[in-house]
């Protein structure tokens, strides 16, 4: 295997065309399964519809980035509770660990963007050109009357996917029906018509074009992923102690693999899965689907390839059984992978719970630390900011409460404690607390104070909506 | 079936040489389009260069094709925002001063421009926080002891024309005798009128001094401060009995007080700022929790 110096090695290579042919079988049909439900998601979703009464928009899922919100069908998320998102992302990264720990790269193979508008690119290209052999011979033959046909038919229905996925894309981050008449009337935001563009060439480009490109050459993920598999994981491997010597079924002595090419015909990497393990393969199980079928029609038993584990080789190797595929996947490591997951999960959704409508920040003003005023009396003043969360204007009344003497409040520019919140807002108010001259508080250096908000309602619907929020009162100390 | 896998086996590619526990590196060649999406990267940097500013010269730089610029831009954006402020700055200046405060947009607008005219013209001596600075002559504006008056049309009025200046014939003016200096009382005289303001401020002090320093201050400070002491906003007269003061209630600060007196000064600001500016600056310290 060493390399040899009288010859300058090439320094690039250009792409190989693949011609994946098309394959039937259990883990084809759990792809289609996957590709509609991701697709189907993908597309509606801006579409759904969810009343949450007035002035608040009514599409279901929205990324509102004008008025800073996120909506996601009952929830509704503010700035100030991006950690919930930051906990989906937690999530989701964890999930993806669990998963990988437990049957390798299943994302990459399943569930992936790439994969999935991939395996929809090649599905249009099998419908327009026809499966691997005539593909190959229209790509060998001279670009004729039926060439340019066919590949203008083909990029044709691609872009049109492309825009689709670009378009469902914008739909995400405003109200989707009124953005799509624009979009047709041609008055939307130019934003909205480059990202469509944008989304459109990337879609078209990568799934048409670049394809395995991707995740071999730009996609990170694939070399993270090898951190987390171990001797456990199960990953698709071809069984070469019962294949080989691989040959003709007629001639005695040759193990199952008759060496039809039927793995490497419908592998959309490009790849021999029977050289091993390797970096290009995204375990998407279409070999596993090519090799059973042949073994069905040689009345031989299946999993010639499959999915097994490293420890599985070794076992089988030595004539025992392999482990169960629940063996395998619950394991130590994936467990606390679960677990992980699921108190991120738990932790999410207590908070979700617990969190009220109504929210208050408070930000002591400590430039001065304290205001004299002329009879003597010691001033903090506090910026509040108060966030009405209801679809409608409420009125929130302001108290504090600090142990031993009394306080006076007032409100800067109301007439008593109460502040009017508009709908679906952010209020700041400030707020003066008072200290008469000759009570401890006044003369102590600091006090503990706790101010709270509750929420007036409306006549017609009373809340009892209250929280607080923990300060420091100065004194002259 | 001719079909062969697409991926470059060991023999086809060689290795690098490098071993690491018996794993060697495979020589794979580089995909061709890596090469060309270099060239097309310098070629997008070339015409980058070709359509901003880009290459120094001498004097300046090339200026780029486009005409982008980003001082222009930013002109631009200051103008977009001026103008967009334009009809609330004249309704500013349009209206009542008393009626700004109940004006919810008028009074946010108000509040927010004025906060940055304070912090740019009157922060240095008032403090970003507006708090003065306590012994030194600058009064704090959070507090509710106005020496001139503690209205929004005050407030307007001092801002306007400034006090004691010597640029604005309509700024306020007052001035307190030297009463040491200029001979007026003596040094026992002082002494005296002290200890009785340091009563009248319900402070420590001798009785019986302050019991003499009391018809002292009748005779030469009452014409100004009131015959209680709580001094006179006409003109600019501190109240001597409350908690507030400008340069010290202590006994020595007092007696320089009234042994040299004090000329305070702030500048006018008609000219220097537009009336929309001034009306809002004028909002913002009514609003810092001591306005009337």
């Amino acid at each position: 295997m060493s390399h040899d110096n009288s010859t300058p090695p090439n320094l690039f290579s250009a792409q190989e065309p693949i011609f994946p042919r098309r394959v039937k079988g259990t883990f084809r049909t759990l792809k289609w399964w996957i590709m509609a439900f991701t697709l189907g998601v993908y597309y509606i979703t801006p579409w759904l519809r969810w009343d949450r009464g007035p002035n608040l928009p009514d599409q279901a899922v929205l990324v509102d980035l004008a008025h800073r919100r996120f909506f996601f069908f009952m929830i509704e998320i503010w700035p100030h509770e991006f950690y919930f998102i930051a906990g989906l992302l937690i999530m989701a990264g964890l999930g993806l660990f669990l998963f990988t720990s437990a049957a390798g790269r299943v994302w990459c193979g399943y569930a992936c963007p790439q994969t999935v508008w991939t395996d929809l690119y090649i599905l249009v290209e099998r419908w327009v050109e026809g499966d691997r052999n005539a593909r190959l011979r229209l790509y060998h033959q001279a670009w004729n009357g039926e060439k340019v046909r066919k590949r203008a038919v083909k990029w044709t229905i691609w872009l049109l996917i492309g825009l689709a996925t670009g378009g469902a894309w914008v739909f995400y981050f405003t109200d989707a029906p009124t953005l799509a008449r624009d979009l047709v009337a041609g008055t939307a935001h130019p934003v909205a018509y480059m990202t469509i563009a944008i989304l459109t060439a990337t879609t078209f480009v990568f799934g048409g074009f670049a394809r395995e490109q991707i995740c071999i050459y730009a996609c990170p993920w694939p070399r993270i992923q090898a951190a987390m598999m171990d001797e456990d994981t199960l990953t698709i491997g071809y069984r070469d102690w019962r294949g080989e010597p691989r040959g003709k079924a007629s001639v005695a002595g040759n193990g199952d693999c008759i060496d039809c090419m039927a793995c490497v015909n419908v592998c959309p990497m490009g790849i021999d899965i029977r050289d091993g393990q390797q970096m290009a393969c995204i375990t998407c199980g279409l070999c596993i689907d090519a090799c059973n079928d042949v073994m069905t029609r040689l009345d031989k038993p299946h999993s010639l390839i499959g999915y097994l584990a490293l420890t599985d080789e070794t076992a089988e190797r030595a004539g025992k059984p392999r482990k169960s595929v629940w063996k395998h996947v619950f394991r130590p490591r994936t467990i606390v992978y679960t677990a992980l997951w699921a108190g991120v999960g738990i932790a999410l959704i207590a908070a979700l719970f617990l969190r009220t409508e109504i929210d208050v920040n408070v930000t002591p003003v400590r430039n001065p630390q304290f205001v004299v005023l002329s009879d003597g009396s010691i001033r903090n003043t506090y910026e509040l900011r108060l966030r009405n969360k209801h679809g409608e204007d409420r009125w929130f009344a302001i108290s504090a409460s600090a142990a031993g003497s009394a306080l006076f409040l007032t409100l800067e520019g109301q007439e008593d404690l109460r502040v009017l919140v508009p709908a679906n807002e952010t209020k700041t108010q400030k707020l003066y607390v008072t200290a008469a001259h000759d009570t401890g508080t006044a003369k102590a250096e600091r006090t503990d104070l706790r101010i709270w908000v509750e929420d007036a309602g409306t006549t017609a619907s009373p809340s009892t909506d209250r929280v607080h929020h923990d300060t420091v009162f100065n004194g002259k100390g | 079936m001719c079909a062969k896998s697409v991926k470059k086996k060991p023999d086809d590619v060689g290795t690098t040489g490098h071993t690491w526990d018996g794993i060697q590196e495979l020589n794979n060649p580089m995909p061709r389009w890596w090469l060309w999406s270099l060239y097309a990267t310098i070629i997008w940097g070339i015409g980058y260069t070709i359509a901003y500013p880009a290459w120094p010269l001498l004097t300046g730089s090339t200026q780029g094709v486009i005409g982008a610029d980003e001082r222009a831009e930013v002109a631009a954006e200051i103008k977009r925002f001026d103008d967009a402020n334009a009809p609330m700055k004249a309704a500013l200046v349009a209206a009542d001063l008393g009626a700004i405060a109940g004006d919810e947009a008028l009074r946010t607008y108000a509040v927010s421009s004025g906060s940055a005219v304070f912090k740019t013209f009157c922060a240095q001596c008032h403090g970003a926080g507006a708090a003065g600075v306590e012994g030194k002559g600058y009064p704090n504006l959070l507090d509710n002891d106005w020496l001139w008056g503690g209205d929004i049309e005050a407030i307007h009025t001092t801002i306007s024309h400034g006090i004691r200046n010597t640029t604005d014939p309509d700024a306020r003016y007052s001035e307190m005798p030297k009463f040491g200096v200029d001979e007026l009382l003596d040094k026992d005289q002082i002494g005296a009128v002290v200890e009785y303001v340091l009563q009248i401020s319900g402070q420590e002090h001798d009785a019986a001094l302050a019991t003499a320093g009391a018809t002292i201050f009748s005779d030469n400070c009452a014409a100004c401060h009131g015959p209680a002491g709580l001094g006179d906003r006409a003109q600019g007269a501190p109240n001597l009995t409350d908690a507030i003061w400008l340069y010290g209630g202590a006994r020595d600060t007092l007696t320089t007080t009234v042994t040299y007196a004090r000329f305070g000064v702030m500048p006018s600001w008609t000219g220097r700022l537009s009336e929309d500016e001034l009306r809002s600056v004028a909002t913002y310290v009514h609003g810092l929790g001591g306005g009337e």
